[in-house]
């Protein structure tokens, strides 16, 4: 009965583990998508697709700093596939370089925050940090059909 | 008994005979023909084609950002084994240096090297062939202007049977047609601009389209999205079927940014392509936009991006 009781905890803190995994890739995802939505209005306002904004601007900024802050958690060990993920292996074999470009990601856009003042400062700031979106994705996502 | 190993003799000596005269590289043009047809290059123009055709996402030196010096030796891994894309830089002994135009024009558009041997299609001269004889002109003359670089990249490193060379040769007698685009008089001088792009030096077929077990493209699913070579996901469907929600601007500003429509940014390979199409002009972007968006939906609708 002992024995059993402990299979169970075992099977369960297995399947738990499994889950959380899951768990933490749809979390990465949803953020990475949210962030997607920020960037693509910042992006917008950049080239004058969308009129500027200074509220909105800076509330996006705000979710890619959030964004940048909370990421790097989001990649644990048990999390390199499954739930749909896009994210390569080479993460894992370079997590200092991957974990440092979130650093950077997220100094660039405090640099953005803190210079933007109205439309005239928000363009010369913005292009910083759009630059970071590339980098990542160049070594570190899959394409996704 | 004696008769019947003599005729089994006779035929393994006439098939390996005729195995090795349909595998004879064939080159497009004699020296004199290439003369005769391309005018001498312009450098500056055939800028403009080394980033459509994008030779430095392959042949660049690895681990170095500039994609101007291009000494090879990447590895391409791929289900036959691993490629290593060779120095094409102006380098006379390790590049391409020595190399005369019509060397240049039989590679692009034969796949045969100056010394009369195959080149694998991991280079995509099964695209390059479609290219104008003018357009390759101009790209020898620009590639003759960088550096060069010294070292050669490894041999590739194949499995069997793919490792034989020769056997190139059959399998361009199956797949490889050797021609260039019919002009479509219905269509318009954007359209064409984009076909050319796409269906030429662009070369987007060689990832985004479906391969069968040789190697070859399918036709039947020309664009429709393919396993990328390197494993790395899947290059996406570029057909209506999927793309029908993209404007043509959507896809402008894709090929040059990066930033898809919902905010994401084209990642992995196409990262280092969106860098190159965005040195070629607006109007060159928007042909390739205005000809995707005339394909026929076909294949499967993949996820939303």
């Amino acid at each position: 009965m002992k024995r059993l009781a402990l299979v169970a905890m075992v099977m369960a803190c297995g399947i738990g583990g499994g889950l959380a995994a899951v768990d933490v890739i749809a979390q990465r995802r949803a953020l990475m998508k949210e962030d997607g939505a920020a960037a693509k209005k910042l992006f917008d306002m950049n080239k004058g697709a969308i009129p500027f904004d200074l509220a909105t601007a800076q509330a996006s900024l705000s979710k890619l700093a959030g964004a940048a802050a909370g990421s790097p958690a989001l990649f644990p060990d048990d999390s390199k596939t499954g739930g749909g993920t896009a994210a390569l292996p080479a993460i894992w074999e370079n997590k200092a370089d991957f974990n440092a470009r979130f650093e950077k990601f997220g100094k660039d856009v405090a640099a953005a925050i803190a210079a933007t003042k109205d439309e005239a400062s928000f363009k010369a700031a913005a292009p910083a940090v759009f630059q970071n979106c590339g980098g990542c994705h160049e070594l570190y996502k899959a394409k996704s059909g | 008994m004696k008769w019947l190993s003599i005729i089994l003799a006779i035929c393994i000596v006439a098939g390996a005979a005729l195995a090795w005269g349909l595998s004879a590289p064939q080159a497009r043009y004699s020296p004199e023909q290439w003369q005769a047809l391309a005018k001498p290059g312009n450098a500056a123009a055939g800028r403009r084609m080394f980033f459509a055709g994008g030779c430095d996402s392959c042949h660049a030196t690895p681990g170095q950002p500039d994609p101007l010096r291009l000494g090879g030796g990447l590895e391409l891994k791929t289900p036959f084994g691993a490629f290593y894309p060779p120095n094409i830089s102006s380098d006379a002994v390790d590049g391409i240096g020595a190399w005369s135009p019509v060397d240049f024009a039989n590679a692009l558009l034969s796949g045969v090297s100056p010394r009369a041997q195959h080149y694998y299609p991991a280079f995509p001269y099964t695209s390059y062939q479609r290219m104008e004889p003018g357009d390759i002109a101009d790209l020898f003359a620009f590639l003759r202007t960088l550096p060069a670089v010294q070292g050669v990249a490894p041999a590739h490193r194949l499995s069997f049977p793919f490792s034989i060379r020769r056997a190139v040769g059959l399998w361009k007698r199956l797949y490889f047609d050797n021609s260039g685009l019919s002009p479509d008089p219905h269509q318009s001088a954007q359209w064409t601009l984009g076909r050319y792009l796409v269906e030429g030096p662009g070369h987007c077929g060689e990832c985004h389209t479906p391969r069968g077990a040789l190697g070859a493209m399918q036709p039947a699913l020309h664009l429709a999205g393919a396993p990328a070579p390197d494993g790395k996901g899947k290059s996406p469907n570029l057909t209506p079927t999927v793309l029908a929600d993209w404007s043509a601007a959507d896809i402008v500003e894709a090929l040059t940014s990066g930033f898809t429509p919902v905010g994401d940014v084209l990642g992995s390979g196409m990262t280092g392509v969106v860098r190159n199409l965005a040195q070629l002009p607006q109007s060159d972007r928007e042909a390739i936009a205005a000809y995707l968006k005339s394909l026929p939906p076909i294949g499967e609708a993949a996820q939303k991006r």
